[in-house]
């Protein structure tokens, strides 16, 4: 059996560091050769789960239906801050299919948030969950939510972070409305002594928007009590995070909740964590002894389940003529909402240059506005907006080209612990992508296109983690007819984890694809995975499989030199035949192999080995935007986009494809379209369907060509293989930015660039 | 009340309410979810159905106004386990992510199929500028819509 030992084991999950003792194996396997001789790892191979989805067979946590299931729906805040006097549900009750109402009135305490509980009576913004309702169908569970009447006291609100963050304003928590106390603070070098010796100074002030996820899928649970046990069908990124959250709200044990979440319609990191919802559910269907199905809808899911929040960033950069950079100084405040969560945006700040002087400061605020929740890149997307604006305006102010400005400041260690990468090939990502956008055809000066519509050029660096690492593990079952069936706790958001578990086993035992059944998204039957955030499904869980591949043929050699009598060493597995190189008569294939055990299963497991010591592991990349912009209506058209990354290996071209495509869409409707707005008047949020919140349509597409210069990164795992979910949506705002610029001559500082924007800048230049 | 209408080539006859809607009478009332539902309000043609040859956001349609009607869902489009090959080309150009938005999507892209044989680019963005997808680039997805007319001439 395969060896394994415990470490520390620290890796970079979506806006920290987690440091969580794990198993890996001692017996690492060595790297996979490049892709041009693997067989099928790399190639673009259709999913295997692309049958359910496109047939339509492919069910749904919102598409389950259990015998006697009943429907809840939650009632919700209508104001943006106030105190629950009363809440009488004897009207509601009364409702004819009215099954049960859980509200602070009779829910027992749950702690929820680190301040606050699953019905909390103090209401800190729109969308603030106050009761739950299960009905008999749905339509009467909304029917009975109008009935409830609530007394409450309105308090004064704030929904503006800069407001909030002053004396006067109305305040959340008794400790004031800035998270912590205090500003995250980090600095390196000495930036002001930098700025004084400065040839080159510029300062600017940009400004970031409230971005929905809006996953295709709303939110939605189904609970089923058997016993003491619950089943939970939930929507999510996390089945073990949603298993720890619900047991420990029900204090129950965790080996008595199961999660289930076979497809889901997306996620974007917005089902990361457990909602209220999910324990409403199991709590009501407790009290009722029938399964619940509970439904966040599409209204709910643009005021209450996250949101990238917005921010306000200073920035301050200085260069030398050479065209060093010298300084970087990152003020920034965003908005928070009513709970604790992250407005953070200074990591490019701190770690995208070389750059030896460094200061930051940053504000989380609590508003009367709804909570944040990591949503693709959470923090990087704006940061690297203003960062990379703020770089290309000072690569002008010394006249140098913004493209040799940033590879001149290419940081060959990481800047802030001053350690090597695994790999790094930002340098030939920004060639390779140069070449394909034709950088050399760029105006070279800004706005100089005569008429009214001006084109223009533009780029943006990328950096994120994505290494992933340890605890992951698979399981691998051989049966007797040689097919075979992997199994890991980890999830698939549509991004492909389904088809490149089956690719690796394929790879390494040559077991045909139909062959090959993933079990995956279950908590009961899954070896331990982590949620699927930061980029790290693909980068930690590859490995495991491909380590359970290698324990598997290790096994049926030795099984082969037993049913063969042959020495173990002398045996080779060749595209599933095992041969005796001394003696051509003795082989064997698996299916032959496997008859000889009767109907026993071979199983074997599989982990992720540890990440190299003293090493980083992250991903780069640049992007290059070609706009136009009509100076008569401020339209700003994308035409195309050229995304060249270093993610380490390719597994799957096709999914690897869509999976830019999709991000560097959510990165292009970020730059320009989707905007939560709040009135400042009532704090109430004024679109929150998907008409007036706006997400990009077919007609609104670019041209994207994609091009990965990696080709493994063999020191951070067996596979070698980087995650690329968040670098594909991280410089696409920057970049369209700075061709913008290019193509007017004026500098657009707010996302989103809407036409108003476009053309009061153009009316003040 | 009492309607009958055809859903995949088989004929039902259901007593409703009068305010139920198709998306959910096929959902709920026959089982067939692979109709998905995303707003509920028209915007995101996830609940896409055809409804006597035309495409129409099934949770804007009173299930009422179904009476007398013919409709194919997702589930009426595959023969014996042999894919439509829209769904086919799908698959083979990854057009599809999470999958939530792909049965509307396919049943936009066949319809399309059936009244315009040979549609041009812009043509496919017109049929499934109403069809909502938040995963993918939508750039496979014309290319799938594309590739199955070119197959089928
Ligand atoms: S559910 Fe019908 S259009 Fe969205
Ligand atoms: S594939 Fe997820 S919404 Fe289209």
């Amino acid at each position: 059996m395969a060896e394994s030992k415990y470490v520390k084991s620290k890796i970079f999950f979506e806006e920290e560091f987690e440091e969580k003792l794990a198993e890996v194996p001692t017996d690492p396997k060595g790297p996979w050769p490049a892709n041009d001789n693997l067989k099928i790892i790399g190639k673009p191979v259709s999913r295997i789960d692309g049958y359910d989805k496109v047939s339509g067979t492919a069910v749904y946590t919102f598409d389950i239906n259990l015998p006697r299931m009943a429907q809840a729906r939650i009632l919700r805040s209508a104001v943006p801050h106030a105190k629950i006097k009363k809440i009488d549900t004897g009207k509601a009750e009364s409702l004819p299919g009215v099954l049960g109402i859980l509200s602070s009135n009779n829910a027992q305490e749950i702690k929820w948030f680190n301040t606050s509980s699953l019905f909390d009576t103090h209401l800190r913004y729109q969308g603030d969950e106050i009761a739950c309702v299960v009905a008999e169908s749905e339509a009467i569970a909304l029917k009975a939510l109008k009935l409830i009447k609530i007394e409450f006291d309105e308090l004064p609100f704030t929904v503006d972070a800069k407001e909030a963050m002053g004396e006067k304003a109305p305040k959340i928590y008794d400790e004031g409305n800035i998270q912590g106390g205090k500003p995250f603070e980090y600095a390196r070098g000495d930036v002001d002594k930098a700025f004084q010796e400065a040839d080159a100074i510029v300062e600017d002030t940009f400004d970031t928007q409230v971005a929905i996820h809006n996953p295709t899928e709303v939110h939605c649970s189904v609970v089923n009590w058997d016993g003491d046990d619950l089943t939970v069908w939930d929507s999510t990124q996390a089945i073990y995070g949603v298993r720890d959250t619900v047991a420990d709200a029900l204090k129950m044990p965790a080996s008595k909740v199961r999660i289930i979440k076979k497809y889901m319609g997306g996620g974007f990191g917005s089902k990361l964590e457990c909602g209220k919802y999910t324990v409403m559910a199991a709590l009501l269907a407790r009290k009722i002894g029938r399964p619940v199905r509970i439904v966040v809808d599409r209204k709910e899911m643009n005021l209450a389940v996250g949101n990238r929040p917005n921010s306000v960033q200073k920035l301050k950069l200085a260069a030398s003529k050479d065209g060093t950079l010298t300084a970087i100084s990152h003020y920034s405040y965003g908005a928070i909402g009513g709970y604790e969560g992250g407005a953070g945006c200074s990591w490019p700040a701190r770690q995208m240059y070389k750059c030896d002087n460094v200061k930051v400061e940053e504000y989380s605020v609590f508003t009367n506005t709804g909570p944040t929740r990591p949503f693709r890149a959470p923090g990087y997307p704006q940061g690297i907006f203003a960062l990379d604006s703020a770089i290309d305006m000072l690569a002008e102010k010394i006249r140098m080209n913004p493209l040799e400005f940033r590879m001149k400041n290419n940081a060959e260690k990481h800047p802030m612990w001053n350690a090597p990468f695994t790999s790094k090939l930002l340098k030939e990502a920004y060639e390779q992508g140069a070449k394909a956008i034709g950088w050399d055809k760029r105006n070279n000066q800004p706005g100089a296109d005569k008429g009214p519509v001006k084109k223009g050029m533009g780029m943006a660096s990328q950096i994120w983690w994505g290494g992933g690492g340890p605890p992951s593990h698979a399981v691998l079952k051989l049966n007797r007819d040689g097919s075979a069936r992997v199994i890991a706790g980890t999830q698939d958001l549509g991004t492909g984890t389904y088809t490149f578990m089956a690719q690796i086993v394929h790879e390494v035992l040559d077991i045909p694809m139909d062959k090959i059944e993933v079990i995956l998204g279950d908590t009961a039957v899954g070896p331990y995975c982590p949620s699927s955030g930061g980029s790290t499904t693909a980068p930690s869980v590859s490995p495991a499989v491909r380590d359970a591949a290698e324990n598997m043929k290790i096994k049926l050699l030795e099984a082969a030199a037993a049913q063969l009598e042959s020495e173990k060493k002398n045996l080779v597995y060749v595209n599933g035949l095992i041969s005796d190189t001394s003696n051509p008569e003795k082989k064997i294939d698996i299916p032959g192999l496997m008859g000889k055990m009767g109907e026993q299963t071979i199983t074997t497991t599989g982990s992720r080995e540890a990440n190299p010591e003293g090493y980083i592991t992250q991903t780069f990349g640049a992007q290059f935007a070609k706009v136009e912009v009509d100076t008569l209506t401020g339209k700003i058209k994308v035409n195309k986009i050229v995304a060249a990354h270093d993610i380490g290996r390719v597994l799957n071209r096709k999914t690897l494809d869509n999976q830019f495509h999709g991000g560097i869409m959510q990165g292009l409707s970020y730059a320009l379209m989707e905007e939560q707005i709040v009135d400042i008047n009532t704090g109430k949020v004024v679109n929150t369907n998907l008409h007036d919140y706006k997400i990009p349509i077919i007609a609104d597409i670019p041209e994207i060509e994609v091009i990965i210069v990696s080709e493994a990164d063999p020191m951070n795992s067996n596979t070698g293989v980087k995650g690329c979910g968040e670098p594909a949506i991280i410089p696409t705002a920057a970049a369209i930015a700075n061709a913008v610029y290019n193509a007017i001559g004026v500098r657009i500082k707010s996302l989103p660039m809407t036409p108003d924007k476009v053309l009061m800048a153009l009316n003040q230049a | 009340m009492k309607i009958n209408l055809t859903v995949n080539h088989k004929n039902y006859s259901l007593q409703i309410n009068s305010d139920l809607l198709l998306v959910d009478l096929l959902r709920d009332h026959i089982g067939l979810t692979g109709t998905k539902k995303g707003c509920e309000i028209g915007e995101c043609g996830a609940c896409t159905v055809i409804m006597n040859g035309k495409t129409v956001n099934s949770c804007l349609v009173l299930a009422v106004q179904a009476d007398g009607a013919e409709i194919t869902t997702i589930e009426g489009v595959a023969n014996n386990g042999d894919l439509h090959p829209v769904q086919q080309a799908f698959l083979e150009h990854d057009a599809v992510h999470c999958g939530f938005c792909t049965p509307g999507m396919v049943l936009s892209a066949i319809n399309l199929l059936n009244h315009n044989p040979n549609p041009t680019e812009f043509e496919i963005r017109e049929a499934i500028a109403g069809n909502l997808c938040r995963c993918t680039g939508y750039q496979q997805i014309v290319e799938a819509i594309q590739s199955a007319a070119d197959k089928s001439k």
